[in-house]
């Protein structure tokens, strides 16, 4: 939110009630706001304690202190290949995203298109259209993207979400610049290239932002369509250790210190820290991106 | 427009049109891609009406006309079952509907924007985890061996709370957390509509002598009736969906009886018991029983206020 508006703020009179309610609203915001952020807090202290520590129990500070767990996991080879993955999915789909979206989206902002509403329907269309689970399987399979890593970065190239707010948000740029540089004979992608992308920035930013974080996030690609071992994703991993944590204990002994692994892991532990590693780098990054995902569903809102 | 004049003012009218023709063979490709994507993928429904399994060809199958939805209907103990834990999970989230707009007015009230600020970025982390983080977090917290257990056990109390297990709570536990997850990235919209509240009716509240509460109710929340109206339509048309993640997630066999839902049992039918047909018959329904509902709604927005929806 920007600067209080004078209207809009309570009257600055204060009375008891009024720092009653006062006191009323903040409580209830707090305890909300611990609510979402506490469980967060947890699985970090949870995944620096020393396993065995822990397992009795941790409330607000860590007990003990060991990165043990941590240092074993990088060890295996499926949690680096992951992260990698994860990450490779993020800035190429992210990248693949915002080109296709925001070329589509210009090419419909302009008004010269022979059929242009159809051209926009038939893409807007597909947000309401689901075809199903088993359909989308076999049309995936079909197009030879299963074991793909094209199966995570593809089909986000055109995503109808995306170029309803791009569109909406080139429409309101000045027009004078794009006709004053094409009267100059430049062509439609230096007009897009030199013109169009620079003055998106906001709204091209706000989107990049909802793209990582939504690669991010996916699984459920990786779950139907990718069984390599090499084209994992961190939150499939984590799925998979989630429901046989006990596996990794084993692996681990066996290669590593065995009596140490032991001792020093509990599957609980395993969890924990395959969460810190999923979740830190949102956290990192989130305070800073914040004002962008704002921005996006205000953007949203206003085309409703 | 006016900027649509200066090509019919020259009267070229052969440039315009050959302009027009190259940007449609431009958007061609993104058209194709789309159809590629997502209409193709509408010709599957046809197999909901063969005897089709995994490894045959189209040209194998035998047509069957209805005898999935025959089977389907046959086993209806079952879809009723699914359709009653879909349609509660739904029920449950619009009555919490209101939820977002309360907490909006909540942080708008807050007088230190720090503080107020705070909250905002706090309470929206949790939209943008996975539901596996979800579940982990969860497991953390709720599990035999979680937070909440070691606290009681601590305070000497039997130790046997465990929502991830207990079919009981099972739908109020995951509208719980689906309202944990979401409530402040639902706020941020109704913190949006608040804004855009012209701030002469806060004036006029003020110089008539309005209280907190009365400015709230006679200013406020009118300001935000078409916003809450739009998204409860949506939501509505929604009905059918309750999202896969969660419940995929959250199943086990303790809870499965109030939490298969429609997305799920999809799933189940396709992936678990390999009836492809059976599974896609179940998915068309759902999407025309969505769309039909999605258009419904919007002619009723267009009726009730002059506006559509979508």
């Amino acid at each position: 939110m920007k600067k209080e508006k004078n209207g809009k703020s309570p009257s600055k009179r204060r009375s008891p009630s009024g720092i009653l309610a006062d006191f009323a609203i903040c409580a209830i915001c707090f305890v909300f706001m611990a609510m979402c952020i506490y469980p967060f807090y947890y699985v970090i202290i949870y995944s620096v304690s020393d396993p065995n520590q822990a397992a009795a129990g941790l409330l607000f500070t860590p007990k003990g202190f060991s990165l043990e767990t941590f240092k074993s996991l990088f060890r295996l080879n499926d949690i680096p290949g992951a992260f990698l993955i994860s990450v490779a999915r993020s800035l190429i789909g992210t990248v693949l995203t915002l080109i296709g979206s925001s070329f589509f989206a210009y090419l419909v902002t302009n008004r010269k298109m022979i059929g242009r509403t159809a051209v926009y329907r038939i893409v807007i269309m597909t947000m309401y259209i689901n075809a199903g689970l088993i359909p989308w399987y076999m049309t995936m399979k079909a197009y030879g993207l299963q074991n793909s890593f094209l199966l995570y970065v593809l089909p986000g190239f055109v995503t109808a979400y995306y170029v309803i707010l791009i569109k909406t948000y080139m429409e309101q740029l000045p027009k004078e610049l794009e006709e004053s540089a094409r009267m100059d004979g430049a062509g439609i992608f230096t007009v897009f290239s030199r013109i169009i992308m620079p003055l998106s920035k906001p709204i091209i930013a706000t989107i990049a932002v909802y793209a990582v974080v939504g690669h991010w996030n996916s699984w459920t690609d990786n779950y139907f369509l990718v069984s390599d071992s090499k084209l994992q994703t961190l939150q499939m991993v984590l799925y998979n250790y989630l429901n046989q944590a006990n596996r990794f204990q084993t692996m681990s002994s066996s290669s590593m210190d065995a009596a140490a692994a032991a001792s020093m892991i509990t599957p609980t532990s395993i969890k924990m820290c395959i969460t810190v590693v999923v979740v830190v780098p949102i956290m990192c990054v989130y305070p800073f991106l914040q004002r962008y995902f704002v921005k996006g569903i205000m953007m949203g809102a206003v085309k409703g | 427009m006016a900027k649509a004049s200066l090509p019919e003012k020259t009267g070229r009218k052969g440039k315009y049109n050959r302009e027009g023709l190259r940007l449609l063979l431009l958007a061609l490709p993104f058209v194709l891609f789309v159809v590629a994507f997502s209409y193709v993928p509408l010709f599957g429904w046809i197999y909901a009406f063969t005897d089709y399994r995994a490894g045959m060809t189209l040209f194998d199958c035998q047509f069957v006309v209805l005898k999935h939805f025959q089977a389907i209907w046959e086993n209806r103990a079952e879809v009723i079952r699914v359709l009653r834990n879909t349609f509660a999970l739904s029920f449950l989230g619009i009555l919490g509907s209101p939820l977002p707009v309360i907490f909006a007015i909540l942080i708008n009230e807050i007088r230190s924007s720090k503080f107020r600020k705070l909250v905002q970025t706090f309470t929206t982390l949790p939209n943008f985890i996975s539901w596996i983080v979800v579940f982990t977090l969860c497991f953390a917290m709720f599990s035999t061996d979680g937070m909440v257990n070691g606290l009681l056990r601590r305070f000497g109390m039997d130790p046997m709370v465990n929502p991830l297990g207990n079919a009981d709570c099972a739908w109020i536990f995951q509208w719980g957390l689906a309202t944990w997850k979401s409530l402040g990235w639902s706020a941020i919209i109704y913190i949006a509509a608040i804004a855009g509240i012209d701030s002469e009716l806060y004036d006029a509240a003020h110089v008539d002598g309005a209280n907190r509460l009365q400015t709230i109710l006679n200013v406020t929340v009118p300001g935000l009736y078409s916003t809450y109206f739009v998204l409860l339509l949506l939501s509505i048309s929604n009905i059918l969906s309750n999202g896969f993640d969660q419940y995929f997630v959250f199943y086990n066999p303790l809870t499965a009886e109030k939490l298969e839902v429609l997305d799920y049992y999809v799933y189940k039918i396709g992936v678990l018991t390999n009836n492809y047909p059976q599974s896609i018959a179940l998915g068309m329904f759902k999407t025309v029983v969505s769309v039909t509902l999605l258009f419904t709604a919007n002619r009723l927005s267009k009726k009730l206020r002059g506006e559509s929806i979508v």
